[in-house]
């Protein structure tokens, strides 16, 4: 018989040498439903690697999904270290996207650095105060916030489908339902070619690193996190930081919505937060809650993502067969999860053994 | 501390080897350097030429993308050029990043299935003018980017003929996808078609704001049955609402591709499409050097499209009468928009022994009379 206990706390190197093993069998899976399939996986994995980092222009695509992934994930990673669980980024993305377009689609005519800001800006706030609302709700009702902001996700989708067919349809469009296009000086400037994203995730990375590690509201994010009891005993304002956590959290996610509207789509549509917002969760829990370590999990999903689009070309592999892959890897990835918290000890005495 | 620092070096090192990949360090030649780049990669290689498809939905769909697909097929086997295809390609920017990433991969000439892809394939017509760009069911062109289409509604005209005929109770259903000319040229045309052999017959419209969604389709076509349609119509990617039909024992016209076997107590017959041909031509064109942007609207007499074979629980009157309009219509005698045609509102819209102009048919937003439903 066997008898699952609780891991003791395993050395970083150990924990990586697990989620790759683990990775490592998911392939393999693959690899024997691609070669029943026809295919040689291990030329389809190794293309799958050069659709994503084979070219620059590759890389520069790869990156352009890095972006949002990482931002995202460092959002709600802070949510998530107070133990208050964010699964509304997507919404927050797209409360950003919409209120960064409406600078964009209205506003085209003030100048081009005074529009971008503003868009950042407000698109921030609108982000902010949509992840603000649950957080309300949860201070002040003790309301359930993860089916609240779950929920809050296909409330702002909605708008966006209300604004695309209706109120921001575009009147040129032949009664296709798409939301014009933006006005040049409502685009992005892009550094190295790549949108100006990259520099706000790098200081994002920075910035939410030293916020957990070196402030006051880090430090109180934590204890709340850990008790809430231990916080109010000790005199924090238990409220008050969870507010300010949320719309720090919501506020990051509207930053992803107004770049990749403006950046990525150069206009608003239904597609704008493209699922950044469920997969962001992924990242942040598999980087085991560590803001160091989500940049490099999400460029390892971004990889996934591009090398999978590029091999359906390639071998003309079904795009279902391609979403599986990612699901497989993912599964695998996530189940590691169990070998790193638990352990599996064999008993010799009792029943037969192995 | 250390190891923050440590982090970042190393990212902002990866992210220097990009900006230095490309000569140039101004933003803007960034972009047209890799853009040429690609594009003279392939030319160099010269003779194999690589042809990519996109597609709105998945091959599977057994309607428009998998048309689409036979005739990329045809030209595989025709002029023996390497294809390339993504499915279920969004119509927003994902395009883009799609074709790019083709380009990226060889290919020199781009088909773009969809309506919505036509803004996209325009920016990137000036973004890669080596590369050639032809696009399904648009209105915007450019040197290097075309766009083709055929008069689906021909055809429709026909399959209104069979339906009309079919229809006990004269209420006909049709789910359609988008208030664009496109679609509302295919659905005047069926009502008409319908009305020259039942004038009382009324064409009940759905709208469903997708191309290609199955079960928003079914449940569309449900909704019209649930009215008192007795035949369902569709501009629609799949057979759904042809399945919805033969579970609630009611008939129904078929699009794209013949798709019997779907629905095989339920389908009358379908318009449908044979890009093949045309594929081939273009591309042995850009083959021979001759290719110039040209836009085509073919018809019944061209090939590209088509009344599928009646099926045997179609009206047997029905093959006559479809007979004689077709071949008026092969002979250019007839065209589905001959006045006299009255809107909605009964206003007299094309004068009797009129055509309608292409021009007007394009940009038609109204529908005729006898259709119930309204453009938004």
């Amino acid at each position: 018989m066997f008898k699952i206990t609780k891991q003791r706390e395993l050395p970083i190197v150990k924990v990586v040498l697990i989620k790759l093993a683990a990775i490592a069998c998911g392939l393999m899976l693959l690899g024997v439903a691609l070669a029943f399939l026809g295919h040689n996986p291990i030329k389809v994995y190794s293309e799958l690697v050069l659709g994503a980092l084979g070219s620059s222009y590759r890389l520069v695509e790869t990156i352009n999904v890095m972006i949002p992934l990482t931002i995202t994930a460092l959002g709600v990673l802070i949510a998530f270290k107070m133990k208050f669980w964010n699964i509304g980024a997507e919404g927050q993305i797209a409360m950003g996207a919409i209120a960064g377009s409406y600078l964009a689609l209205f506003h085209s005519n003030l100048p081009k650095p005074i529009l971008l800001v503003g868009m950042v800006l407000l698109a921030m706030l609108a982000g902010g105060v949509w992840a603000l609302i649950p957080a309300f709700f949860k201070v002040r009702y003790n309301s359930n916030e993860t089916l609240f902001t779950l929920m809050m996700n296909y409330l702002a989708i909605q708008l966006i489908v209300f604004l695309q067919f209706s109120a921001w349809k575009d009147p040129k469009s032949f009664g296709f339902a798409k939301i014009a296009q933006f006005n040049e000086s409502a685009i992005f400037p892009k550094l190295f070619g790549v949108h100006i994203g990259w520099v706000a995730m790098l200081f994002l990375v920075f910035a939410i690193y030293m916020l957990i590690n070196h402030t006051k509201l880090g430090y109180e994010i934590c204890v709340v996190g850990t008790s809430k009891n231990t916080a109010k005993y000790a005199g924090m304002d238990v409220k008050g930081t969870i507010l300010k956590t949320l719309f720090l959290s919501g506020a990051i996610a509207g930053l992803v919505g107004v770049f990749q509207a403006s950046a990525i789509n150069g206009t608003l549509s239904v597609q704008v937060s493209g699922g950044y917002g469920f997969t962001a969760i992924i990242i942040a829990w598999l980087s085991g809650m560590s803001t160091l370590v989500v940049p490099f999990t999400a460029f390892f999903f971004a990889i996934l993502t591009q090398g999978a689009n590029y091999i359906q070309t390639v071998f003309q592999i079904p795009q279902a067969l391609a979403e599986v892959m990612q699901a497989v890897i993912l599964i695998f990835a996530l189940g590691s999860e169990f070998f790193v918290t638990y352990r599996i000890e064999w008993q010799s005495k009792g029943g037969p053994t192995t | 501390m250390k190891r923050i620092f440590s982090v970042l070096l190393v990212m902002i090192l990866v992210f220097g080897a990009i900006g230095c990949a490309p000569k140039a360090t101004e933003t803007s030649t960034t972009e047209e350097t890799e853009a040429t780049e690609a594009v003279t990669e392939a030319a160099t290689e010269a003779a194999p030429l690589t042809v990519g498809f996109i597609y709105v939905g998945p091959i599977g769909d057994g309607g428009w993308t998998f048309a689409h697909d036979q005739g990329r097929l045809y030209l595989e086997q025709e002029l023996g050029v390497k294809t390339l295809y993504k499915e279920s390609v969004p119509e927003d920017a994902e395009v883009k990043t799609v074709v790019k990433g083709m380009i990226d991969q060889g290919a020199s000439v781009i088909f773009g299935t969809s309506f919505g892809y036509m803004e996209f394939m325009d920016q990137l017509a000036k973004e890669f003018p080596d590369v050639k760009f032809l696009h399904c069911s648009g209105y915007m062109s450019s040197e290097n980017m075309n766009n083709y289409f055929g008069k689906i509604e021909e055809p429709r005209y026909l399959s209104g003929i069979v339906a009309g005929m079919k229809s006990q109770n004269g209420k006909l259903g049709y789910v359609a996808a988008f208030p664009i000319p496109e679609v509302i040229r295919g659905i005047n045309a069926f009502t008409l078609g319908a009305q020259s052999v039942n004038p009382a017959v009324e064409v009940e419209v759905v709208w469903t704001s997708t191309w290609y969604d199955p079960a928003l389709e079914k449940e569309a076509a449900k909704a019209l049955i649930a009215n008192g349609a007795d035949v369902i119509a569709q501009h629609q990617d799949t057979a759904g609402p042809q399945q919805a039909a033969e579970e609630a024992g009611v008939f129904a016209i078929g699009y794209n591709s013949p798709s019997k076997e779907k629905a095989p107590n339920a389908y009358l017959t379908a318009p449908i499409w044979n890009w093949g041909p045309y594929y081939v031509d273009q591309v042995k064109k850009v083959q021979e050097g001759t290719w110039s942007s040209v836009n085509y609207w073919g018809g019944m007499a061209d090939g590209i499209v088509a009344l599928d074979a009646l099926s045997e629980i179609a009206p047997t009157e029905a093959q006559a009468k479809v007979d004689e309009v077709s071949a008026k219509i092969l002979s250019g005698e007839f065209a589905p928009f001959q006045g006299p045609i009255y809107d909605q509102t009964g206003a007299l819209k094309v004068n009797e022994g009129e055509v309608l102009a292409d021009a007007d048919q394009l940009s038609m937003m109204w529908f005729v009379k006898g259709v119930k439903g309204t453009i938004e």
